[in-house]
């Protein structure tokens, strides 16, 4: 009987990218590409002093907010927000859920198919700020653009995920009930609205979230709320109020992911 | 069929308690978005809002055809976008990772302390749109990429630090249990058991993010942040739709393209 | 060698895991721990290398009292217990080499582990002990790539990388069919016996322990109710450890497995 002898170093073998070449050539890519990225940023060194000053006003501005001076301007703004994302959410909800359906392949025909998948991939591909940018020139400045806006971006979201959640229910639920000679809306009912209610409302309920923040971005561009509020507010260099309304901001969408969940718990 | 008669004929499929609060509910919804509806369009100039079928059309018509010629222009702040979301997205992940590790119930080494603090960072960089850190960016740091890429990087936090330290929070507990019995220390328990774990999930998440960056990206120029969006509102400053068009179009297959690669690179690593 | 002394567990719920084992196992002995589930055999088994607290008693290895110890001299002390854990425990997307050299943690330096750059006799002996138990040539593949049984034969290998002077054995069979239980059973016994191990195996499956372990101690909600040699389990040992009703259930199902197992054997599947 022989004595085995064993190797007595051990090399980790690569797990994603098996050849040598590509690895090399990987790495080399990516350094060669930072480089030229970090290039492209040329940096105002005296500015960035001048902006580390202001920075600290920022600070001290979050740390110490004013709600006061310009409370008037707060709550109206805040008021816009709140009342638009409740609407925009009710409505957006009201249109995705038949375009949802329309756009469940396991149910519809290929046409219409065809036409609620195009509406949900032109409002998912364009950002809610482009959107509101048009809205706004089209019905001026205000509330009333920004709800048209939240509303168009909730249908790509919702009803993109409905349908999705459709398209993956279990058919043999909606076999049985058809099998009983139920009609097409007696099936969506009882074969298709149990199995994706429950997410739905929890989707609904994180759109709700969704639009609230997205409702404090569109102002800057003139589609009202609090976002417009907090434009002036640093267009103005009052970055304690500015604080003062990112910290409202903050509490609010705690508070309603908080309520969400609990919420979410109740209805299951 | 005489011993049929004592089943009941009404049937409802909650009792009726529970069927009230139901309607209650239902009512008190109602009422608030009629409400809300009330003081939302309380300024709203209606005359505009009767107008505005006319406004589209008008603006419509405007914007096509596109300005072509107009698209060798915009390939420099193209790539500038590009870079302010790669380099935002590397820099939000690098601060996001030790967040999470301090956010997550598992790992951090005060539960009293540091993960409040964490948690707050995430809610925080969360709730606050990459446009608003930009706006308050370019205020500070001043117009330019710089503020573009920290914007990003400080949005990404939250994101990539919220989904990382659920997903830390979810391992597998036997395995970090079987190498804490081997005697190894806890740096060695985080680089055998835990990090092995996560790394899928955490690579996922990145090319996730940077997706999503590269779409906030495009609009960053709006207020000042560098990249293809000082374009779009340089041009729509002076009304010129068809630049207007192009933009659009081209900002369109930038999303599409990166959206193809993120999936392509997902699908790579899980 | 191991001598644990009136030791307790009292869950912060109040619920009394443990109550005043005191238990000794000489080098070289196997032990097998049964018992119903809930008796307490996990909790005993952890309570040994602290992954579970002791509420009381005494833990001594060699001289050490390990239920006193602290975190870093704890550290020291885990390096010389091995543990082979129910469903393996394995980092499932790290290699087999991987693993098994994680057996080493505890004596190296941060640096060394984080490199990958393990000490050649460490490798070596890595590689002799992935021979042992049959998975050379598994070496560079991850750990979910491999079977049940190939599994807990790198978890196997895993705790003998340490070196230990102590293996504790946690359902080493409880994923496994019939058969590959029986090989891993055999594979422990022959490991044990080669090194002179005591060791601790805590296991579900009578018949199996008695098989092949050389004590059995028997634990019914908490406490030792049987200590001795398994030819001495009888029928009314068996009735005061698993409670008459279960256990006349469990003979029935070892009964259906053999005659399952034995009908594979004569068609020729399972050898």
């Amino acid at each position: 009987m022989t004595e085995v002898t064993y190797a007595d170093t051990w090399r980790r073998p690569p797990q994603i990218v098996k050849r040598r070449a590509w690895r090399w050539g990987l790495a080399v890519g990516a350094v060669i590409y930072l480089m030229l990225a970090l290039g492209t940023i040329d940096i105002d060194w005296q500015r960035v002093v001048v902006g580390l000053e202001r920075g600290q006003r920022f600070v001290a501005g979050f740390l110490q907010p004013d709600f006061v001076s310009r409370w008037d301007d707060i709550a109206q703004g805040l008021i816009e927000s709140l009342t638009m994302t409740l609407t925009s959410t009710v409505v957006g909800i009201l249109i995705s859920v038949p375009i949802g359906i329309g756009a469940a392949r396991n149910l519809t025909p290929p046409p219409v198919y065809l036409v609620c998948r195009g509406i949900i991939a032109v409002s998912r591909s364009l950002q809610e700020i482009i959107i509101a940018i048009f809205l706004v020139a089209m019905f001026g400045f205000g509330p009333f653009a920004g709800f048209l806006t939240l509303s168009f971006a909730t249908i790509g979201f919702l009803a993109k995920l409905l349908a999705d959640d459709i398209e993956e229910i279990d058919e043999r639920q909606a076999e049985a009930i058809a099998a009983t000679g139920a009609s097409w809306w007696q099936l969506i009912n009882y074969a298709i609205q149990p199995q994706v209610m429950p997410r739905l409302i929890g989707l609904s309920l994180y759109r709700l979230d969704i639009n609230f923040r997205e409702s404090s971005v569109i102002g800057i561009v003139g589609a009202g709320g609090i976002g417009a509020t907090l434009n002036t507010a640093i267009d103005r260099y009052e970055y304690d109020s500015a604080g003062a309304i990112l910290l409202l901001i903050i509490v609010i969408v705690m508070l309603s992911e908080y309520a969400s969940g609990y919420v979410r718990k109740f209805l299951q | 069929m005489s011993e049929m008669t004592h089943y009941r004929e009404v049937w409802a499929p909650r009792p009726p308690r529970t069927r009230l609060m139901v309607w209650f509910a239902w009512l008190l919804l109602v009422a608030l978005f009629v409400y809300c509806w009330q003081v939302m369009t309380e300024n709203t100039i209606w005359a505009f809002v009767s107008d505005a079928p006319r406004q589209a059309m008008d603006i419509g018509s405007r914007m096509v055809p596109p300005r072509w010629g107009y698209l060798p222009e915009l390939l420099e702040p193209l790539w500038d976008t590009l870079n302010i979301a790669t380099l935002g997205t590397l820099g939000g992940i690098v601060m996001a990772v030790p967040v999470a590790f301090l956010a997550a119930r598992n790992t951090t080494p005060s539960a009293r302390f540091l993960r409040p603090v964490a948690l707050f960072i995430i809610v925080a960089s969360r709730s606050i749109n990459s446009l608003i850190w930009a706006l308050l960016l370019v205020a500070i740091i001043g117009p330019g990429l710089l503020a573009g890429i920290v914007a990003i990087a400080l949005r990404s936090i939250g994101f990539v630090g919220k989904l990382l330290y659920e997903a830390i929070e979810e391992i597998d507990t036997k395995q970090v249990e079987a190498v804490s019995a081997t005697g190894a220390s806890s740096v060695q328990v985080l680089n055998y058991a835990i990090v092995p774990q996560i790394v899928p999930t955490f690579i996922a998440i990145g090319v996730f993010r940077w997706d999503i960056n590269i779409r906030e990206s495009t609009i960053l120029g709006l207020v000042g942040a560098g990249g293809i969006g000082l374009k779009l509102q340089s041009s729509i400053n002076v009304l010129a739709w068809p630049q207007v068009t192009m933009i659009l179009l081209l900002i369109l297959g930038t999303v599409v393209v990166s959206e193809w690669v993120s999936a392509k690179l997902r699908r790579a690593v899980i | 060698m191991l001598q644990i002394d009136s030791l307790s567990k009292t869950y912060r719920t109040g619920d009394k895991a443990l109550t005043d084992i005191s238990l000794s196992v000489p080098k070289g002995q196997i032990v097998g721990l049964i018992g119903p589930s809930g008796a307490g055999k996990s909790t005993l088994i952890r309570c040994i290398n602290r992954l579970v607290e002791p509420t009381e008693g005494r833990i001594l290895l060699g001289d050490s009292d390990l239920a006193r110890l602290g975190k870093r001299p704890l550290r020291r002390q885990r390096r010389r217990i091995g543990m082979i854990f129910q469903e393996y425990a394995l980092v499932e997307r790290l290699t087999v080499m991987e693993n098994v050299l994680s057996g080493r943690l505890g004596y190296v330096p941060f640096w060394r582990s984080c490199l990958r750059r393990f000490e050649p006799h460490d490798v070596r002996r890595a590689y002799a002990l992935l021979d042992r138990v049959g998975l050379l040539q598994h070496a560079d593949k991850r750990a979910d790539a491999l079977s049940g049984g190939q599994r807990q034969r790198v978890g196997i290998a895993r705790a003998l990388a340490q070196e230990p002077e102590l293996l504790l054995v946690d359902e080493p069979t409880a994923s496994l069919d019939p058969k590959t239980s029986r090989q891993i059973m055999r594979l422990l016994t022959e490991i044990c016996a080669e090194r002179k191990l005591p060791a601790i195996v805590n296991i579900h499956d009578v018949p199996l322990a008695c098989q092949f372990v050389q004590r059995v101690v028997g634990l019914s909600a908490g406490k030792v109710v049987f200590d001795g040699d398994p030819s001495t389990l009888d029928e009314t040992a068996l009735s005061t450890i698993y409670g008459a009703d279960d256990w006349h259930a469990m003979q029935q199902e070892s009964r259906d497995d053999d005659e399952a197992e034995s009908a594979l054997r004569l068609v020729g599947v399972g050898t």
